[in-house]
């Protein structure tokens, strides 16, 4: 199989685990192989006789944006030869897409919260000079509105070793606190995002975050001599409660260490996980792009019941350990199970309930309250009200996944979800596309006549022609919509202590389902990642709560935390209200917010040209199907005749016109520059230092090329 | 002038498009490095036996058969050649230095074991070196054991290799007892962790010592039946727990029903002497025993009044080495006075045991002294050791799983043990249906569920002619496909097996000492090996079976008493000369039917 296996395969040996041959190694073609680890956004167009000129300036900067469904377009449309542009729009991360560490995240609140409409009549004036007769600019928006009702609220311990006492008053309880603290340095914050060095930013932030969570006068301490300190704090700590166990005393985690440790939190905006046989891995596999990410099972699907969290039997090997089930529970949940695995094939069994919810058709089958609620909820996924031949297709699926890669059917890529759209930004590097970071689109230039995109007027006033345009739904204004009535997201992210279910190992990512508290409230799905996934600090668990929005985030899903977890009222507190509290895992830091769901949308919703091709953001579901279904589509729009990902050759079978690595090459040596051409590409290398000078004649030549090149796929330009 | 430098350099690469090898490209390159490798091991592997001829055990010689085996680990020459070096480099060096070097040495035998974790060579070569190392680090070996299985939890090898490991490193029984308990956890379908369990179990959880004063015992006497290798009963009933929820899990899976099978228990019946027969008139004594023995190497004796016999022994038909009856002579003239008693035993020395037999005084012809299975509860032996109360819950569960799943073979095959062992008679009626679904739902085995019925057939009705206290056995008209337990049937003189499907009398049949009366018509008997020296048939009925050839019906010439003898309704009737040919074959016949 070509997946790379679940890392718990990989370590079969206790010793001198030979690494996998030649599938991590550089690949010649990707520049700055070491700053993938990134965050970015969105834009990406498809561009003709345009992209040298981005090669030479973007060379050793490569970004990539985290937009899955546009990262796939582009992929495929790089692999089956097409040049590709790819942009990121703002002069900050922010899609919704996107992994941050925590300090990244923090800086991405304050930055979300400061972000301003720029008015079309100031833009105007840029490029209007650029556009000519018959043609119309459309501009595209500026601000990101898809995340609405942001929330923070921290609970971690902010009590420096020495002062306890004193600082505890003062900690920021509620959002409001953190942002009128953290707005005063949102224009530290902005500096360090937009740093053009990756690990220039990542080192800057720690500090920066003292400032924004922390009084000034005790940053400077705290920095420097945070480790003894520690250490002093747990050894006064053990004389002034000999009661505590040491043990928790050492787990106990402050809102510096949170700090601190930044980095090695990788937060998503959007949580999801991988159906071991649904469409993103199978595409992954099919495109070889799975040689760029490790996966890790998901190792526990439990669910919340009866004011417990319990383990939902849904493999073999969970019927058969299963304590809540009688042995007759057991019998019949099996029996049920392989009946849905080819339910097709008896369609006796649910023909009469084919108009009614699936719920009823379980009752139907005698099937008691407690497997009912487990099918339902934990397995198929569904509603109450979704229709049994679906609720059958669901449990299908999930059972269909079970076994590939182990007892449960999920996978969690490492290091996040942001890394699976980068996967795709690097298979579309390695043929050739380009990415631009902070270059941004003002608006689109529409041939009037053919009601087509023709060009783009990028940030720095730019005409760039195109003949296809991809771009994400947040990025259109609300004119060129027809409707502006959402359904919406509510997330919650919290930090906390551990698992909500302990067992035997500390490192299993679980996904919790937690049926309706009422009747009226939607379901809640969690996923609780473990360090091991590469998303959170040793000693924490970085917890994703999503369900469909009734209200605010806050609203909706307070009442899951607080029943879930200890969440207490002064920060640092130990949970004291007896053993039952005490058993709950303590929330240390929590984020709620709404995103936009606009998956429900289509082409028809947006008044657009027709080359233009709306991807409408992340869904509500657990899965990323829809966006790999609706990247395929928009795919064969623009490619009717051509395969969408097919399988990347091996680096080794790859011809290289037998001069090197850089099929380019010989074509940029013969060009002549122009005196005009170099300075403009001496610009661009002073702001990108590594930019070599035998390369800085290639954008000069390229730009030119811009304005006069006829196409062989697009409509002549005006020359 | 750009334009066209630029249309130039787009034709080179094809619009983008990555050149890439053709599968034929490929397949020449992977061929000539497949040669290329071939090259290489040739070349290397004589330069390696070459050394061995010359006995050269040096580093290089280590270093060669490294580089061999790491490509193919299966190369049993080598690994031996690799002792052979290591041996002589153990007598070079300090103890230090040997256990670098073994240790080494299992570095080397872990990156084989990737390329073939089933190579004997691989762990063979590991016991070895483990044996050889001054410190062996057991843990580790353990921790190597647990990955494997993990990988592949039925690898054999790993499993044999693992045995050696918790042998040497002392691992107690109770962590071996959560491993397997982590293996079944983790896929329950895996025998090799259920059996490892049941030989854990007898260890861990002993049953205690038989209670001397059996109250619960349901027969009056002691029950002869000894419970070896058995759990005690607070572990036991969690063990049920744990096969049942595997079989409700997944019914279709045999390792927990094999495991439940043997939770319920298979007695082991004691060795001794179950009958002993005289007969005055034939001189001969027929001695049963509870299993089948070799009695010329048992060191079998006979005592008659008091004096030892010198007597040959023989089993009842010579095709048996081993056999559950034996027969001897007497001495002539030694029990022909009718007016004496004797008393007779027969000493078993090998086990310390013997049976009594007093043949009176009077018209009595032969005498008889045994155990009836009856009181030995013979027939529930395989699943007889649990007390009822156990076995009636059991057959519960089972019941409730047949309800959710009245097609699930190995449910109704329990069922029917269970009910064989609660009460063989009263669930007699129950257990011919669920034989019949069993025939039904797995057809590919229906013969063995045939043969399995006509045992339990025979069981019952000797059972029944027990309680009745008769000599008579009969059998008609009940699908008999095979004949067994026929040392049971020492003593009966009429039995009548008429309308079964029946296709032979076995060679045990001559086991039946007593015999006088035959029936077996409407079968489909082609071979009566088993009417042989049978003492005292008359009277023979085989009317309507498959004997085809005369030679078929050479061994009833050994029974000397047979006079009336049917044999309408088989083919033999066609052959030429039949009745002159059957006159001579068998003299005594008076009265022959064709």
């Amino acid at each position: 199989m070509p997946a790379r296996p679940p890392d718990c395969v990989k370590d079969c040996f206790p010793v001198g685990r030979a690494p996998s041959a030649g599938e991590l190694a550089p690949d010649p073609a990707v520049p700055g192989e070491s700053m993938l680890r990134s965050y970015s956004t969105c834009l990406y167009g498809s561009y003709y006789y345009v992209f040298f000129f981005f090669v030479a300036v973007h060379k050793f900067f490569w970004f990539a944006p985290d937009v899955l469904t546009e990262s796939v377009i582009a992929a495929a449309c790089s692999r089956v030869g097409q040049s590709v542009l790819h942009l990121d729009r703002r002069n900050y991360y922010a899609g919704n897409w996107a992994s941050f560490t925590f300090n990244g995240l923090l800086s991405w609140i304050e930055e979300y919260k400061n972000q301003q409409e720029v008015q079309i009549t100031e833009l105007e004036q840029v490029w209007r000079s650029l556009i000519d007769e018959g043609e119309d600019a459309v501009p595209l928006s500026t601000v990101d509105s898809s995340i609405s009702n942001l929330e923070v609220f921290c609970y971690a311990s902010e009590e420096e070793e020495e002062t306890k006492a004193p600082l505890t008053s003062f900690q920021p309880v509620n959002a409001e606190t953190v942002s009128e603290e953290t707005n005063g340095d949102s224009t530290e914050a902005q500096d360090t995002v937009t740093g053009d060095d990756a690990t220039a930013s990542d080192a800057k932030t720690p500090n920066e975050e003292h400032e924004v969570s922390e009084p000034k006068e005790e940053q400077h301490t705290s920095d420097i001599s945070e480790p003894s300190q520690s250490q002093e704090e747990k050894e006064s700590q053990l004389i002034s409660s000999p009661a505590d166990p040491p043990v928790e005393v050492e787990k106990k985690i402050t809102y510096q260490k949170l700090v601190k440790e930044g980095r090695r939190f990788n937060i998503d905006l959007v949580s999801k996980l991988m159906y071991s046989r649904g469409a993103l891995v199978d595409l992954l596999i099919k495109s070889n792009v799975s040689r760029y990410a490790e996966f890790k099972n998901i190792g526990h699907i439990l669910t919340y019941r009866n004011g417990k969290v319990e383990q939902v039997p849904c493999s073999r090997a969970d019927v058969f350990a299963s304590k809540q089930l009688t042995v007759i529970e057991k019998r019949m949940l099996m029996k049920f199970l392989t009946f849905c695995l080819d339910f097709e094939q008896h369609p006796e069994e649910y023909q009469d309930c084919t108009e009614k919810p699936f719920r009823e058709f379980l009752k139907n089958k005698k099937l008691t309250e407690n497997l009912q609620d487990f099918i339902l909820h934990s397995i198929a996924m569904v509603t109450q009200q979704t229709l049994t031949e679906e609720g059958l297709k669901a449990t299908q699926h999930f059972l269909r996944c079970l076994g590939r890669y182990g007892n449960t059917p999920f996978l969690f890529p490492l290091y996040g979800l942001g890394e699976i759209p980068q996967c795709f930004c690097r298979m579309c590097a390695v043929f050739g596309g380009i990415y631009c970071l902070r270059h941004s689109v003002q608006c689109l230039v529409v041939d009037k006549a053919a009601n087509k995109v023709k060009a783009v007027i990028d940030t720095r006033g730019q005409r760039i022609s195109c003949s296809h345009f991809v771009v994400e739904d947040s990025y259109i204004r609300d004119e060129q919509r027809q409707s502006t009535a959402y359904r919406q997201i509510s997330r919650a992210v919290l930090i906390t202590d551990r698992s909500v279910l302990p067992s035997e190992s500390d490192q299993l990512i679980s996904l919790v389902t937690i049926p309706p508290l009422e009747s009226s409230a939607p379901a809640v799905r969690m996923v609780e990642l473990c360090s091991s996934s590469m998303t959170c600090m040793p000693g924490t668990y970085l917890v994703h709560l999503t369900c469909s929005s009734s209200g605010r985030a806050q609203e909706d899903l307070a009442p899951v935390v607080s029943q879930l977890f200890h969440v207490s009222t002064i920060p640092g507190e130990e949970p004291s209200e007896g053993a039952e509290e005490r058993s709950k895992p303590a929330v240390l830091w929590v984020m709620y917010f709404n995103m936009r769901d606009t998956s429900a949308l289509d082409s028809s919703n947006y008044s657009l040209p027709s080359n233009v091709h709306v991807c409408t953001g992340p869904d509500g579901s657990l899965c990323s199907d829809y966006s790999i279904k609706l990247a395929e589509s928009v795919f064969h729009h623009i490619l009717p005749d051509e395969e969408f990902c097919p399988p990347a050759p091996n680096p080794e079978d790859i011809i290289y016109d037998g001069d090197g690595p850089q099929a380019e090459g010989p074509g940029f040596d013969e060009s002549t520059n122009t005196e005009e051409d170099k300075s403009q590409a001496e610009e661009e290398g002073a702001a990108h230092e590594k930019s070599p000078s035998t390369e800085s004649s290639e954008p000069a030549e390229m730009d030119s090329v811009t304005q006069q090149a006829p196409s062989d796929t697009t409509p002549p330009s005006e020359e | 002038m750009y334009v066209t430098g630029i249309c130039l350099f787009l034709c080179s690469c094809q619009h983008g498009r990555v050149k890439i090898k053709s599968t034929a490209q490929q397949e020449e390159e992977k061929r000539k490095e497949r040669e290329k490798k071939l090259k290489a091991f040739v070349s290397a592997r004589d330069a390696v036996l070459k050394k061995r001829s010359a006995g050269e055990h040096d580093e290089e010689a280590l270093q060669l058969t490294r580089q061999l085996l790491s490509s193919n680990p299966d190369f049993a020459t080598l690994w031996n050649y690799r002792r052979e070096v290591l041996l002589h480099l153990e007598t070079l060096r300090e103890k230090d230095e040997v256990q670098k070097l073994y240790e080494s040495e299992l570095h080397f035998i872990e990156a084989c074991l990737k390329v073939n974790p089933k190579s004997y060579g691989c762990w063979h070569h590991r016991s070895w070196v483990n044996t050889r190392l001054p410190q062996p680090d057991w843990t580790r070996e353990l921790g190597l054991c647990d990955r494997c299985l993990s990988l592949d939890e039925r690898n054999f090898h790993c499993w044999d290799y693992r045995r050696v490991v918790v042998k040497e490193s002392g691992v107690s029984v109770e962590q071996e007892l959560q491993f397997t308990d982590r293996l079944i956890g983790s896929n329950f379908s895996n025998y090799s962790s259920w059996h490892y369990r049941s030989t854990l179990l007898p260890q861990l959880h002993p049953q205690p010592a038989p209670d001397p004063a059996p109250n619960t015992s349901p027969s009056p006497t002691a029950s002869p039946q000894i419970h070896s290798h058995r759990v005690c009963e607070e572990q036991l009933l969690k063990e049920y727990e744990l096969a049942h929820n595997a079989f409700f899990t997944d019914p279709n899976d045999q390792s927990a029903w094999f495991y439940y099978r043997w939770l319920l228990g298979r007695a082991e019946r004691e060795e001794m002497i179950s009958c002993v027969y005289v007969s005055r008139e034939k001189r001969r004594v027929s001695v049963a025993f509870s299993k089948p023995v070799h009695a010329q190497s048992e060191g079998l004796m006979l005592v008659l009044d008091g004096q030892p016999q010198q007597v040959q022994w023989r089993s009842a038909h010579p095709r048996f080495r081993h056999s559950p009856v034996w027969l001897c002579d007497l001495p002539p003239g030694s029990v022909s006075d009718i007016s004496n008693e004797h008393n007779l035993t027969v000493h078993w020395t090998e086990k310390h045991t013997h049976r009594d037999c007093a043949l009176y005084t009077g018209e009595m012809s032969e005498s008889w002294c045994r155990d009836s299975a009856t009181d030995q509860e013979l027939f529930r032996s395989e699943l007889s050791v649990e007390k009822s109360s156990v076995l009636q819950a059991e057959l519960q569960s089972c019941n409730q799983l047949l309800e959710l799943e009245p097609q699930n073979k190995w449910c109704l095959l329990t069922i029917i043990l269970l009910m064989r062992a609660l009460d063989p008679l009263g669930h007699e009626k129950e257990t011919l249906a669920h034989f019949q679904t069993l025939k039904e739902v797995d057809p590919m085995r229906s013969t063995y569920y045939s043969d399995l019925c006509s045992k339990f057939l025979i069981e019952n009705t000797i059972l029944k002619m027990e309680y009745a206290e008769v000599r008579v056995f009969s059998l008609s008209n009940k699908n008999l496909t095979t004949l067994c337990h026929l040392d049971q049937l020492l003593l009966v003189t009429h039995i009548n097996l008429s309308s079964n499907q029946l296709l032979r009398l076995p060679p045990q049949f001559a086991m039946l000492q007593c015999l006088e009366v035959l029936e077996a018509d409407d079968n489909a008997i082609e071979s009566l090996e088993g009417l042989y020296h049978l003492p005292k048939l008359e009277e023979v009925s085989l009317r309507n079976n498959q004997i085809c050839k005369l030679s078929d019906l050479e061994s009833l010439a050994s029974c000397t008493k047979l006079t009336r003898l049917d044999l309408r309704g088989n083919p033999v009737h066609k052959t030429a000369n039949i009745e002159s040919e059957l006159n001579q074959l068998l003299p005594l016949v008076t009265a022959l039917s064709l």
